[in-house]
């Protein structure tokens, strides 16, 4: 079986999408003649051609509008921003128009806006953001944000599916950096359900994105110390899998939510509430959050390695845990 | 719907009022409006009309009492008053004087010739009023409440003492280990008096660690008067009639069968045909659910120098009364010899205790978990009683029933006791 980067999944899943279905089509800036600024899609211009493959002028507004007008008419747009900070630009167009038509006056819109976010490559404050928050928080779309490069294939595939606009989270830092079996055939990963990424019983940390391999790797240095930890890969947000994240936590009863966004207001928040409301007696000691402070993201290397959630402040906060 | 009649607030910064007259009682009709009762405020005093019309069919604040700022004193067109509802009133409704208290929201000792006190029936979980706050979990403290444990006895090890998962798990492994091994006084277990030695201190005692069948004996039975709602009521049995039967055939029945006819099969089989007839004697309480258990196992309570033990006469129901005598007595030797299996003492449905060998009248048992109820024999004792409005002279003993007023009430266990005293007093079974 070949084994693909994250990035190179990510491509080859559009790319079996694109030749599934000719009503797929993708914009964004850069990813006709350029191959897209990360190379995430090169070669497809050539394979395609420039009516399914189009560069768009610098306007994430209009580009995000376009693919709106576009799904509207039948069509089944993947959007492309270069960094998922520069979707700030096509809010908008995405909260008020893409995530309530359908609501509002019937017609879906199945549109997909992936692209490259977090940080780690010393990219600062606008190239690095983690902002799925804004859209998990918007009622109408599904955040999707997976972890490994498997998942990285399934999920676009079925985010292309999918007939609800579907904002695509991919790591900057994993795309060359995890590789892993990928089937060359056509598969799905379901939108909506958890993986267990590691099976434990003293600890569950429950992640996505990056910070599971950061949660795999403090699990691994934990496991010397006779702490058994599980790992749960949310894989999606919205809507995201309750029910393995209550399991997990009625089987560990203790609990850690790791991730690399910003504490107040991030994913951490909603499910520390909802595990208190629903698994309250299945809890042997409080709910510990591992987050990036509340800053922008630094561009001094130093300090951005201060900021982001590493292996070490895992294993600190396990500890304490372990030990109420 | 029931309409809930509430305590109003009177004034802004007024918190609580006192009830001082009903002016309906149970089961009135009362208008919309009509004036219901009186109550009196720090503020002032006043005369509060019915929030409905309807029948007044519960009161659940006496005169007197002081209640906060909208709790329920009433409640208007709901289920009849003899309908047992929220526990409390229920005993106030109860026809039958069991004995049981009738202030809501109090546990009292009730005024019954035992006099056993009452203590609030919940497990305690979190230990009210046993001292320091005792810290655990939300998980702690459900495992607490389901597996009947008293906070109190674990040990944390948590920080700063907190009692953990692990904790909390291993006390109750150790403990259903204690219960295989308790009774099993056969030479593998350790004999319960070696090993503790006597330390003298400079002050004038001497600490004996319990052995660890007093240990089991102990949490026993504080869990047992933390867990049932312990009311013991108590009969008075003329035993001519038993006691002109043995002696007609104790001669016949010590040659034939080689046993010594005592008084205890007769209360025994007395006591299983009461319970054919009243099966929720027999039953236990898991949860909200009362389970019937269809085997009738009776446990015979048995002193030892060392402590006390419980031998089980299992399937006693199906035994005729010379099985019941034999097994009676096998059991006892047994358990003063320490030949007893383990499943000897397990399973027991029921149980039976003898306060009047050592010369006791009655006793007010401990009921032996997970049963619900416990009959204890007095002393055999010859007394003056009236009969035919003349003084006679006959054998009577005290026999008394403790019994969880959780699912056995009054009228139950007293109708129970009364099918026991006739069965006793007009003895006409075979004895061979």
């Amino acid at each position: 079986m070949p084994v693909l980067t994250h990035l190179e999944a990510v491509r080859q899943g559009i790319w079996e999408e694109m030749e599934r279905d000719p009503s797929v089509f993708l914009l964004g800036e850069d990813i006709g003649v350029y191959g897209g600024a990360f190379k995430v899609t090169q070669g497809m211009l050539e394979k395609f051609g420039a009516d399914r493959v189009i560069d768009t002028p610098i306007s994430e507004s209009a580009i995000v509008g376009a693919a709106v007008g576009a799904a509207l008419m039948g069509m089944r747009p993947v959007v492309e921003m270069q960094f998922m900070d520069f979707i700030a630009c096509g809010f908008d167009q995405i909260v008020n128009m893409a995530a309530k038509m359908h609501y509002r006056w019937g017609p879906a819109v199945p549109i997909v806006i992936r692209g490259p976010s977090g940080a780690g490559v010393h990219g600062g404050p606008f190239h690095s953001q983690s902002n799925e928050m804004w859209f998990v928080h918007t009622p109408g779309l599904k955040v999707v944000v997976p972890a490994t490069a498997y998942d990285a294939k399934g999920l676009i595939k079925a985010s292309i599916r999918d007939d609800n606009p579907v904002i695509f989270y991919e790591h900057k830092f994993l795309y060359r950096r995890i590789k892993d079996d990928v089937p060359e055939e056509d598969y799905l990963v379901p939108i909506g359900k958890a993986r267990i990424a590691r099976e434990g019983t003293d600890i569950a940390v429950i992640t996505y994105g990056a910070m599971v391999w950061t949660a795999l790797e403090a699990a691994q240095e934990l496991e010397k110390e006779g702490i058994s930890v599980e790992v749960i890969d949310l894989r999606s947000l919205v809507p995201y899998d309750e029910e393995a994240v209550l399991s997990s936590v009625r089987k560990c009863s203790k609990v850690i939510l790791l991730h690399e966004d910003t504490r107040i207001g991030g994913f951490a928040g909603e499910l520390a509430a909802v595990i208190s409301e629903k698994a309250f007696e299945d809890l042997d000691g409080p709910i510990f959050r591992v987050t990036a402070p509340d800053t922008p993201v630094p561009f001094s290397p130093p300090l951005e390695e201060y900021f982001l959630p590493n292996a070490q402040r895992v294993i600190d906060a396990a500890r304490r845990l372990a030990a109420y | 719907m029931p309409t809930r009649v509430i305590m109003p607030q009177l004034g802004e910064s007024v918190a609580e009022g006192t009830v001082i007259r009903w002016l309906k009682k149970v089961g009135d009709k009362v208008e919309r409006d009509e004036p219901l009762f009186e109550i009196s405020t720090d503020k002032v005093d006043a005369e509060i009309p019915s929030p409905a019309a309807g029948t007044l069919t519960k009161i659940l604040v006496k005169e007197n009492q002081t209640v906060e700022v909208n709790a329920v004193v009433a409640e208007i067109n709901g289920e009849g008053p003899v309908t047992a509802g929220v526990s409390v009133p229920a005993h106030e409704a109860a026809p039958h004087p069991s004995g049981v208290p009738a202030p809501p929201r109090d546990h009292e000792p009730a005024a019954s010739p035992a006099g056993a006190p009452l203590i609030a029936p919940a497990p305690s979980a979190s230990a009210e009023g046993a001292g320091p706050k005792i810290r655990s979990s939300p998980l702690v403290r459900r495992i607490a409440k389901e597996k009947h444990v008293d906070l109190a006895l674990v040990k944390g090890t948590g920080q700063g003492g907190r009692i953990s998962k692990e904790d909390i798990l291993k006390y109750v492994a150790g403990r259903s280990a204690a219960a295989a091994t308790t009774g099993s006084v056969t030479p593998a277990a350790p004999p319960p008096v070696k090993g503790p030695s006597p330390i003298a201190f400079s002050r004038q005692v001497q600490v004996v660690p319990m052995t660890p069948m007093r240990k089991q004996i102990a949490e026993h039975m504080i869990l047992s008067r933390r867990t049932s709602a312990h009311v013991t009521t108590v009969f008075e049995v003329e035993m001519t009639c038993i006691a002109e039967t043995r002696a007609q055939y104790a001669a016949e029945f010590e040659r034939r069968h080689g046993l010594k006819l005592t008084y205890t099969p007769f209360f025994a089989k007395a006591a299983i045909e009461a319970i054919k007839q009243f099966p929720i004697i027999n039953a236990s309480v898991e949860g909200d659910n009362i389970v019937y258990e269809r085997d009738v196992n009776i446990g015979m309570a048995v002193a030892l120098d060392t402590g006390l033990i419980v031998p089980v006469l299992r399937h006693a129901d199906e035994k005729s009364f010379l099985g019941l005598a034999r097994a009676v007595t096998d059991l006892a030797e047994r358990a003063r010899s320490k030949r007893l299996s383990v499943d000897e003492v397990q399973g027991g449905t029921f149980t039976i205790t003898n306060p009047g060998v050592f010369g006791s009248l009655f006793g007010t048992p401990i009921i032996n978990q997970p049963q619900v109820a416990i009959l204890g024999v007095g002393a055999i004792e010859k007394r003056a009683v009236v009969r035919n409005d003349a003084i006679a002279i006959r054998p009577m003993v005290y026999l008394v029933l403790s019994f969880d007023h959780r699912v056995i009430d009054g009228a139950v266990a007293d109708q129970f006791m009364a099918k026991i005293k006739a069965s006793l007093e007009n003895w006409s079974e075979a004895v061979q």
